[in-house]
């Protein structure tokens, strides 16, 4: 040290204590560790030991601190005492909460459980929220999926068993080409920002296909500046090129995949475009060995892709000819697309030939021997290092199934999924749709559901529909408008409850949805619904209970709140029952634990519902004598068990916390949680790390886990065979029929091979007058509205432009600082402008939910995000505009019922800057006050 | 740069004090008595006072005294101790010829070259900031000395010396809003540079770190309109240089026009150090303002 | 003090990878959160729930657009905190001593015992480095987490500053620029590590790998020989799968 320098301490204590557990700062749900000072929270960063982020933490996960701190928490159940939206309540006792809630409740439980409507937002306990719902008798419930990424979920699980996010990750380690695409960086956030990482130290390149250049798609080698909702054409036409050129992977599709299975070309059969059989209802492919029939599974069949079989005199020819004949025609050419995807002709060869070259010319071989399904050793695994990923961005479109199923099928065409070097499933996925459930919505009196709400769809016959054909659930899931909707429509359920269609309801619950504005599509209408009252004056929806940890929008609308704790203060488990945070190299489960207690007269919602429970007597909830089965949530995690030995935790089972997937109840599996730093990981087996659906060691690793009861190996499904039973129905076969008028949309858009059509709203947005694509996507720093109310993440991002591409820019005339009024087929929004140049030249775009009501979240009614800020809700609507059928048709993807946020097209006009963005709103009273004057966050010295 | 009301107040008025100090110092005009009373008062109100202002601008004022410790290497350091001996010795001097009716010369001429010096340590802040191509040349200094000087000589009535000085300063003050109109683009600092992206293309702040505000923002990103810019060039020349000018050559030297004169002066200087301030451009601007912001930054 | 030493033992500093940033603003919060609860005074917020909040942060991310003269925008992310510069002017100007850099690693710090606010060592940082903290009146910046690094009560492995432990995308490195061997002389070596506004002459230690080359991809014909069809159409296809099927 030099002469004069301070005396420094280098080494002071970092804090008292380390308390690990569960970020909850987004869905990423990384392990932190909770440095404690004087039992406060002095300072949050990653787990080192955690599967999911290894260490790392991102920019929402560090300011936890200032969230657990935030002058918007909520401090005590309140009972609205002004009219719906005033924001005027009194702060009531628990006792008298709970008491008013099973009063309201407990008679339609009696009378008419569907008369509940519980959704609930970003839950990440839906495993048991849903337990609840069951148990009530609702059918009415589902979380927010509907209007999230149902259409990537679906698309995957039904093409593959399994999708990107919670269900898979590239082999990072591995992979050589990654190809992204759209919106993809709000899920899985931290592994695939490692990933990426990882990927460019190995001199990996990177792929982005989306109009806007930021995030991910900044530091790709290749942007493909893509035309939004056109991906899905893009894909076909790359498909078209590889099959061309004859790069793809023929042993992986005849061993792996349905592409050898026949297909029943006899266009009166009832039967017409159906998997042919064998009396065990196993599909069969025709054995290159003998030519002829024989089941998929069967050892040493060698199934063939070019059969073509004719059983009592029709015809049935492999899925794979059926694939060819489509995609090799001229309509999928580079040429036939390139003017509508927005990307050059030669550039679609270019990236298909790059796939092809890395997928094939830099194939390897791990020495890794395994054994599949159907009992033949492989000396080796093939590996292709070629990967995917994509999420909202090609989800949130009216063509997101069909374009998510596309993509599966490319990976699957250049045989990358469970490969060494491709896409990895994590556990428990794989998952065929045969191990899931399928949708259950009978519901009676004073009776538990008949089974899970939400589930996948085999055929018609699964529909949630009552016997008079009308919709069964208030979202009006599972109905011929949108058969494949496995998340339920959160989006639907205000509306429809409004317009008392399919059926009125009494009470809507909600827990974490600010449907009241960033969550709902059409937000001023969404508010008139919820305040509308009808001719005797009273609320049209009779009956708003909300819990919220804080004063988000939404709570303005309820007329009882349930005061939610923060993520630090609360028992939760991420359970592989629900959505797992394993990797691909193992299964994994977590838990929160309250390191800090409340120093507010709030509870954690799951304890309250299970409350509520005990108080309406629900039968998972109570014991014989009507006593409390369950103490709390903590005590509900440990001792609740699904099927003998599984429970929530798969971790520390047994008396002696030495089982892991099956075992007894252990009382002190949290404890045992704890001490491992708040996680539970169990590797795969080296032999059982790829090739998982088909892989004999997995499938027997996946059992003695409990992810199901036996074996269960699966072809991927490049033809998807129950969306050709919804088009048989639509061609008149069966006896559950669509009504007419979807007919056509049904036989159109559910082809069992990937298609793609033009966004909806296309339809009826004339070019000419919205020529602009307009999208939103979620900032890395922030987590939708949770970020707004945390100092530090504030001033990252407390407002949001319209960023507006060249070519609109100086259509305009814009200058900095300029305002544009913003028009869609639905609504007129007036913002700030700002340029970006690496955007596609049709497309604007603006920061998702930055944008807040006066008064919420504890900010001063100045704050930018309510003088500058603004949602591009305001001109999506839930409904298409009606095209004088006499119908609304939903503005959601056909299939699966997604809300299609991205297929929204405005005009753009320069105009005076107004005041302040339009449109305002008044402020609602901030039922917490509003926030200090300074803040200076340090615990001590 | 941010035009902080308390370092305006400090350079101008312990610009002016000292330059009046420096001209009693040299015994012009030699005065005693009464009259040497209210001279050095004067002198010494505005140099104090303005050194008690510059205290505003710090963060913790309690531990000023620790700024003499650096000497050495720093010119606000260098500023304090020259202040202090420009105080003493002029304060000794002004003894002298207030209670003594007494001018003891080498004094006043060691005080004098003190008061000199410490208008020049004072530039220097200014002058050594590389970040700030404005000011980062050999007439800042020129300029804080020559207003000083012509201030000083304002109230310390030399006749034609002022007329003299005057022209100086006013020929320095324009050179420095010519070149220094040119110096940030002459250093060549662009956001290409700033970024060391440049030879990818050019460079475009799209999206800064924070929506919000921040200290740098506040203190060193400071956008003054062109126009507005001219407007105050004109009248700060014209209060500063031209009227002062005009009045001490129209009316008789005395008293009556040496307050005229030092009024207007005054008015001018504050505009003067106003724009001095407001329209130094730091690089750190680079890194917070897009094309549009540089293209003024450039201008 | 304010005097720079001569040479330093060793000269510890970032490595900030501009090809892997993804702009997240990890390091940033990783930051504040360190830094507010440890080394001096707490980086406070003033008027943080409110229209114009203003808080001290050592660590911002700007994104830049670069437009090359062929080819379409690109986006850069470029997180910038003290560079600790070999010749440091902010050090040289402080009257105080506060502001010094230190003999054995090269790190800038500030004394904030000593340092008076006047903020003249912000204005003579060309990066922006360093933000008076509004509420203390002390001058912050970047520690490089003195009070990590060398921390005996942190396990060897976290002993980086916050900034880099918690990068998702590795796209920080810290370590000893004096040693040739180490990650980061490394990383500057083989990846053109490169200094923000040389031209200041303040000879940065921290340094900024480029982007690699974008958009290089070239546009394919279809008569490029990668792309040679294998099949006319679906008639032709049969034949060609039952050779490729032969040959599997």
């Amino acid at each position: 040290m030099a002469m004069n320098e301070p005396i420094l301490d280098t080494s002071p204590a970092v804090s008292d204590e380390v308390r690990q557990t569960t970020c909850y700062m987004c869905a990423c749900r990384c392990g932190i560790n909770v440095h404690m000072k004087d039992g406060k929270v002095a300072y949050i960063e990653g787990n080192r030991d955690h599967p999911v982020n290894k260490g790392v933490l991102c920019a929402k996960g560090s300011s936890g601190i200032m969230q657990v701190n935030a002058p918007s928490r909520l401090r005590a159940p309140l009972k609205r005492t002004g009219p719906r939206g005033s924001g005027e309540f009194e702060e009531i006792s628990w006792d008298e909460a709970l008491e008013l809630a099973t009063k309201r409740l407990d008679p339609l439980r009696k009378s008419a459980p569907e008369k509940l409507a519980f959704f609930t937002g970003r839950d990440q306990s839906q495993s048991f929220t849903s337990f609840w719902a069951q148990n009530f008798g609702t059918p009415n419930y589902a979380a927010h999926g509907g209007f999230c990424s149902v259409n990537m979920a679906t698309a995957g699980i039904y093409t593959m068993g399994g999708a990107f996010w919670e269900f898979g990750q590239p082999d990072w380690d591995r992979t050589k080409l990654f190809m992204i695409f759209g919106v993809a960086e709000d899920h899985d956030s931290n592994p695939i920002k490692m990933g990426l990482g990882k990927l460019k130290g190995n001199g990996g390149k990177v792929i982005g296909v989306n109009p806007i250049r930021s995030g991910y798609n900044a530091i790709a080698d290749e942007w493909v500046g893509i035309i939004p909702g056109t991906d899905g054409l893009f894909i076909l036409s790359l498909v078209h090129v590889l099959l061309k050129i004859g790069k793809i992977d023929l042993s992986y599709l005849s061993q792996f995949t349905n592409a050898p299975c026949l297909l029943n070309e006899d266009l009166s059969s009832p039967n017409h475009g159906l998997v042919l059989r064998d009396a065990d209802d196993k599909p069969l492919v025709i054995d290159r060995a003998t030519g002829k029939p024989a089941p998929f599974d069967q050892k040493g069949v060698r199934p063939n892709l070019a059969a073509t079989y004719e059983l009592d005199g029709k015809i049935h020819r492999t899925v794979f000819q059926h694939m060819a004949e489509r995609y090799l025609s001229d309509e999928y050419s580079p040429e036939a697309v390139e003017e509508r995807c927005g990307v050059s002709a030669g550039r679609i060869r270019a990236i298909a030939a790059e796939l092809a070259r890395v997928a094939f010319d830099e194939s390897f071989e791990l020495k890794q021997p395994w054994t599949d399904f159907r009992g033949e050793r492989h000396e080796t695994m093939v590996g292709r290092p070629v990967s995917f990923h994509a999420m909202r961005g090609i989800s949130a479109h009216s063509n997101g199934f069909q374009t998510c199923r596309a993509l599966h099928v490319l990976q699957i065409l250049l045989g990358t999924v469970e490969v060494p070097g491709g896409f990895r499933f994590k556990p428990p996925y794989p998952k065929p749709v045969e191990a899931h459930p399928t949708p259950h919505c009978h519901s009676k009196p004073d009776c538990p559901l008949d089974g899970p709400h939400l589930g996948f769809v085999r055929g018609p016959d699964d529909l949630a529909l009552k016997e008079d054909g009308t919709p069964a659930r208030i979202d009006k899931a599972f109905t011929w408008d949108n058969p494949m909707s496995a998340h339920g429509l959160m989006h639907m359920v205000i509306s429809n409850a409004h317009a008392g269609d399919p059926y009125k309801i009494d009470t809507l619950f909600l827990y974490m949805a600010n449907m009241a504005w960033n969550s709902s599509m059409n937000t001023r209408g969404v508010m008139e619904m919820l305040t509308d009252k009808d001719e005797n004056g009273d609320y049209v929806i009779p009956n708003i209970i909300y819990s919220d940890a804080y004063s988000s929008e939404m709570v303005a609308y309820a007329d009882l709140i349930l005061p939610d704790t923060t993520y630090l203060e609360r028992h939760d488990c991420i359970s592989l029952l629900d959505r797992p945070i394993c990797e691909a190299d193992g299964a994994a489960d977590a838990i929160r634990w309250p390191v800090i207690e409340p120093d507010r007269d709030v509870r954690g919602f799951q304890s309250v519902l299970v409350d509520l429970g005990v108080r309406l007597g629900l039968p998972g909830f109570i014991n014989e004598d009507g006593s409390a089965k369950y103490k709390d949530y903590a005590d509900y995690i440990v001792n609740h068990q699904r099927r003998p030995g599984i429970g929530p935790l798969a971790g520390f089972r047994g008396e002696d916390g030495t089982q892991f997937g099956r075992g007894e109840v252990n009382p002190d599996q949290l404890d045992k949680y704890i001490e491992n730093g708040g996680f539970f990981v169990e590797h795969v087996p080296e032999e059982a790390t790829f090739y998982k659906p088909w892989n004999q060691a997995y499938q027997d690793w996946a059992v003695k886990l409990g992810f199901y009861d036996k074996p269960q190996p699966y072809l991927f499904q490049l033809y998807v065979e129950p969306l050709r039973r919804f088009q048989l129905a639509a061609e008149g076969h069966g006896d559950r029929q669509p009504p007419e008028h979807l007919r056509e949309q049904i036989k159109d858009k559910m082809d069992p091979l990937p298609i793609w059509y033009p966004a909806l709203e296309d339809a009826h947005a004339d070019e000419k007058d919205y020529p602009v694509h307009a999208l939103t996507q979620r900032p890395m720093a922030m987590y939708h509205s949770w970020g707004s109310q945390n100092a530090w993440l504030r001033q990252i991002h407390g407002q949001n432009p319209l960023y507006v591409p060249n070519k609109i820019w100086a259509e305009n005339e814009f200058q900095e600082g300029d305002w544009a009024k913003v028009t869609s087929i639905h609504g007129e929004i007036t913002v700030p402008v700002a340029h970006m140049a690496a955007l596609n030249d049709d497309t604007v775009w603006t920061w998702n939910a930055i944008g807040k009501r006066k008064g919420a979240w504890a900010l001063d009614e100045t704050a930018p995000e309510s003088t500058k800020g603004f949602l591009l809700n305001h001109l999506i609507h839930e409904l298409l505009p009606p095209k004088g059928d006499g119908l609304r048709w939903a503005n959601s993807d056909p299939i699966t019922g997604q809300a299609a946020w991205f297929d929204l097209r405005v005009r753009i006009e320069k105009t005076d800057p107004p005041a302040e963005s339009q449109p305002e709103f008044p402020a609602i009273k901030s039922p917490v006050g509003k926030g200090p004057k300074i803040v200076r966050q340090k615990v001590r010295s | 740069m941010h035009p902080a009301p308390s370092v305006i107040v400090f350079t101008v008025l312990s610009g002016l004090g000292f330059g009046f100090l420096a001209w009693l110092g040299l015994g012009l005009p030699a005065v005693t008595g009464w009259t040497a009373f209210f001279c050095y008062a004067l002198g010494f109100g505005m140099a104090v006072g303005g050194l008690i202002a510059s205290t505003f601008h710090l963060g913790n004022p309690q531990r000023a005294l620790k700024a003499f410790t650096q000497w050495q290497t720093s010119w606000l350091s260098r500023e304090a101790w020259l202040s202090v001996l420009a105080l003493v010795f002029m304060g000794l001097y002004a003894i002298g010829a207030v209670f003594f009716d007494t001018l003891i010369a080498p004094l006043g001429l060691i005080g004098a070259v003190f008061c000199f010096a410490t208008v020049f340590a004072t530039a220097m802040i200014y002058a050594q900031l590389a970040t700030i191509p404005r000011w980062n040349h050999w007439l800042t200094p020129l300029h804080l000395l020559s207003l000083s000087l012509a201030g000083g000589v304002i109230l310390a009535q030399q006749g034609s010396a002022a007329l003299m000085l005057l022209a100086i300063a006013g020929v320095v003050q324009a050179l420095h809003w010519i070149l220094g109109d040119r110096r940030f683009a002459e250093r060549g600092h662009t956001t290409e540079t700033a970024t060391g992206l440049g030879d990818l293309g050019s460079v475009r702040l799209y999206e800064p770190p924070h929506t919000g505000t921040n200290y740098l923002l506040k203190e060193m990103v400071y956008i003054v309109g062109r126009k507005h810019a001219q407007k105050l060039r004109v009248l700060g020349f014209a209060g500063m240089i031209v009227l002062p000018a005009a009045v001490l050559a129209l009316l008789p030297t005395g008293f009556v026009s040496a307050v005229i004169a030092i009024s207007f002066f005054l008015l001018g200087t504050f505009a003067s150090r106003w724009l001095f301030f407001a329209e130094a451009e730091h690089v750190v601007g680079l890194y917070y303002s897009s094309k549009n912001t540089q293209a003024a930054l450039n201008r | 003090m304010t005097q720079l030493p001569t040479q330093t033992d060793k000269k510890l500093g970032l490595v900030i990878d501009l090809d892997t940033c993804v702009g997240c603003h990890a390091c940033v919060t990783a930051c504040k959160g360190w830094n507010t609860e440890n080394y001096g005074a707490p980086l406070s917020d003033i008027d943080p729930y409110s229209g114009d909040p203003v808080g001290s942060f050592l660590n911002r991310v700007h994104s830049f657009e670069v437009q090359p003269t062929a080819g379409p925008a690109q986006t850069v992310h470029m997180p910038k905190s003290c560079l600790h510069c070999d010749d440091a002017p902010c050090v040289t100007v402080c009257p105080t001593g506060a502001s010094y850099k230190r003999q054995e690693d090269g790190i800038v710090l500030v004394n904030e015992d000593a340092c008076i606010g006047c903020g003249l060592c912000a204005w003579a940082c060309p990066y922006g480095a360093r933000e008076l903290d509004q509420a203390a009146g002390v001058m912050k910046k970047c520690t490089l987490c003195v009070d990590r690094i060398y921390n005996e009560n942190l396990p060897e492995e976290d002993r980086v500053p916050a900034c880099v432990r918690t990068c998702p995308a590795g796209a920080r490195h810290f370590g000893d620029f004096a040693d040739p061997d180490s990650n980061v002389s490394r990383l500057t070596k083989e990846r053109g590590g490169m200094d923000l506004m040389p031209e200041q002459g303040t000879s940065p230690v921290n340094k900024y790998l480029p982007p690699r080359p974008k958009d290089t991809m070239k546009d394919l014909d279809a008569s490029a020989p990668q792309l040679a069809p294998v099949v006319d159409g679906p008639k032709g296809l049969l034949g060609w799968l039952d050779k490729a099927l032969e040959a599997i």
